[in-house]
């Protein structure tokens, strides 16, 4: 059986669920949102990604309900949703600091959105008992919020958002407060409850790990701007600019001079572009780079894991010279600081299959730095 | 030993202020009028030895409350009182309550000079705060001349010794009692409940009383018997602002004790009056003390 890749944004039959058509949001001089439009359909699971202050909370809150934008409109269902205030929209929101009500119980809790809808008493009981099963949470059902702990109470929110079943949930940073080991868990359990509920959820996060593990796309937010939206593997193996490849995860960026390099027939790792970067180096092989960048100031993207660190030449498209300088060691792998002959610092991640007793590189050593033909992106400079 | 003299501290001042005045108070209680310096008789005599305590005790008895029980006075007085404190405080909450409301939700910039109003007329004197009032609300006072300029009435209107101008005194006296507890638990409110409260579908103003109102319930309980409390045994606003009609324990006491002379009366009166007031302060206490458990 062929398995059906989830990817409706590349359907241009499907409908999108949210629209955002050229929305900008000012508060008095500062534009948190600039004329910003986004699609994101139905079932996705939808990560905004950015540094404090970039607009992905503004944009989260204009889903919400609690601000209206400035300019441009906001369809949920094709239908204009700037007008209709918070408590008339079928969208619920898990607040990062939870909001629950400290003077009801978790079931009172859970129950608040249900009773608001004036549903009858066995619908509610019904519905409630079915979020406490879902978020594992039955025993605590009595219980206030101060009563629980921090990683339960978040479970509390999530079934409190999700009680009413609405087309869509947001969740602000709701990850935030929880520990690591308890954040990765419960990651996968957001991704379970996603997936079994069918809702779509529109993420908000700073942590680029949980919008990666998470998230069905990624939109990589600066300055009320999107910079880019990809799945997570694009995003990380195919940024479309410095700024998305140096935010997301640890990059090595190396300035210099595209030139095209001629094609060889039957060859893969011909063709692309070369980087001169530096009197006397040898120009480094990217065979994937765009050929329309040739003779332009580029900057060459390569993922610290995607090299190789050895003491003799490599036999590789690509090898620097240089020598270590510092190790970090983090237990599966270790980063290198290498400087090389011209003091650019490069870091390269190797994985630490050997013990480290056993480890033959160590500091001040001379090495070689090798990457294939294919690892390292040409962005424009 | 150390912690016994820490904890000793605040009970030598109980014992010291209020233990034994209130033994001095309730034995005159059960003394007997005379017309001699002190009004009341016995008086215990330690130099006629175990005989003269003997004699003291002998004489002591409750007929000034059985007396408390016969003229219906004493009732109606504290019966009043009790309507006089409820009706004051339940208005001082209807106003303050809003007050408290405006001042937690006023931009952070401006809650210190708002609560500085607020305290603001603590630094005049009660007594010429009060006396303010007989002028605003005498017959000649501004109000009805005010009224009377912008041809709302003809006649000036009765308000000064009357129980309206006991209520407008209290609610006025007593306002800050009630709201600063009532802000004070207002501005701990975070916002995002009642973002929550909207998004889960309620109106602005039901999520005012789903979740702002119970919120803050402790505050509003605290500031209602910080005023129910002062108020059952308030004498000077009845006295200056209410007139013959108004009839509260406090201006009761102050007759027996200075007009009739009639100490040991008074101090029956004022026995009771104290026994009336454990309840509200007994349930005021547990109320501060959920409030601090809730704290935790």
């Amino acid at each position: 059986m062929a398995q059906t890749i989830f990817a409706p944004w590349d359907d241009p039959e499907e409908k999108p669920l949210i629209e955002f058509v050229n929305v900008t949001k000012r508060f008095g001089d500062f534009t948190a949102i600039d004329n910003l439009s986004q699609q994101i359909y139905a079932r996705e699971f939808f990560a905004l990604l950015g540094p404090s202050g970039c607009g992905k909370t503004t944009m989260m809150r204009m889903l919400a309900g609690f601000e209206t934008p400035t300019e441009g409109k906001i369809l949920l269902g094709g239908q204009d949703i700037g007008a209709i205030p918070p408590n008339k929209r079928s969208v619920n929101m898990m607040f990062q600091s939870y909001a629950l009500f400290p003077h009801l119980s978790i079931w009172e809790n859970i129950a608040f959105g249900l009773k608001r809808e004036g549903k009858d008493k066995e619908f509610i009981q019904a519905r409630v008992d079915e979020m406490l099963r879902l978020t594992r949470l039955e025993a605590f059902a009595r219980r206030k919020p101060h009563q629980i702990s921090g990683g339960q109470r978040q479970r509390v929110a999530l079934a409190r958002s999700l009680a009413k079943a609405p087309k869509l949930l947001l969740l602000d940073e709701p990850l935030g407060a929880l520990d690591k080991k308890l954040r990765e868990e419960t990651q996968f359990e957001l991704m379970d409850i996603q997936e079994s509920t069918g809702t779509t959820f529109v993420i908000v996060t700073h942590d680029q790990e949980e919008a990666m593990t998470v998230a069905s796309r990624v939109a990589v937010m600066d300055h009320g701007k999107i910079i880019q939206v990809a799945t997570p593997q694009n995003i990380y193996e195919a940024p479309n600019s410095v700024y998305v490849a140096d935010f997301i995860g640890d990059v090595n960026l190396i300035k210099g001079q595209a030139k095209a390099r001629d094609i060889v027939e039957g060859d893969d790792t011909s063709g692309g572009l070369e980087l001169h970067w530096g009197e006397g180096h040898a120009p480094l092989v990217a065979a994937n780079g765009d050929t329309a960048l040739a003779g332009k100031e580029v900057v060459l993207a390569l993922r610290p894991e995607k090299m190789s660190i050895s003491k003799e030449h490599p036999a590789a498209a690509n090898a620097l010279k240089g020598k270590v300088i510092d190790i970090g060691y983090l237990g599966n792998i270790s980063t290198y600081h290498v400087e090389l002959d011209n003091g650019t610092m490069v870091k390269a991640q190797i994985a630490n299959t050997r013990r480290v007793s056993r480890r033959q590189i160590t500091w001040e050593d001379e090495v070689w730095l090798s990457f294939s033909a294919t690892a390292a992106i040409v962005l424009e400079g | 030993m150390r912690r016994f003299t820490l904890i000793s501290v605040p009970y030598i001042w109980l014992l010291a202020l209020f233990l034994i005045p209130f033994v001095i108070v309730f034995k005159i209680a059960l003394s007997d009028a005379a017309i001699a310096r002190p009004p009341y008789l016995p008086l215990l005599e330690f130099s006629e030895g175990w005989a003269g305590i003997k004699a003291f005790f002998s004489e002591l008895d409750f007929e000034n409350f059985v007396w408390l029980t016969e003229d219906d006075l004493y009732w109606k007085a504290y019966l009043s009182s009790l309507k006089i404190a409820l009706v004051s405080t339940l208005f001082t909450l209807l106003i303050g309550y809003p007050i408290a409301y405006g001042m937690a939700r006023a931009p952070n910039e401006w809650r210190p000079t708002l609560l500085m109003l607020m305290i603001l007329p603590f630094w005049t004197s009660f007594l010429i705060r009060v006396y303010a009032w007989m002028g605003i609300l005498s017959t000649e006072g501004l109000l009805n001349q005010l009224l009377m300029g912008l041809g709302l009435i003809t006649e000036p209107l009765m308000i000064l010794n009357t129980n309206v101008a006991v209520y407008i005194g209290i609610v006025y006296t007593y306002l800050p009692f009630l709201v600063l507890p009532v802000y004070a638990a207002l501005e701990k409110l975070d916002d995002s409940l009642l973002e929550a409260a909207e998004d889960l579908g309620c109106s602005r103003f039901s999520a005012f009383w789903l979740v702002t109102v119970p919120l803050s319930r402790s505050g509003i309980l605290a500031g209602c018997f910080l005023v129910f409390i002062p108020v059952l045994g308030e004498f000077v606003i009845p006295s200056l602002l209410g007139g013959s009609g108004t009839l509260m324990i406090g201006k009761v006491l102050f007759e027996e004790f200075f007009s009739n002379r009639d100490w040991p009366v008074a101090s029956a009166v004022a026995v009771i009056l104290l026994l009336i007031l454990i309840v509200p302060i007994v349930l005021f206490q547990m109320n501060q003390q959920k409030q601090q458990e809730a704290g935790k």
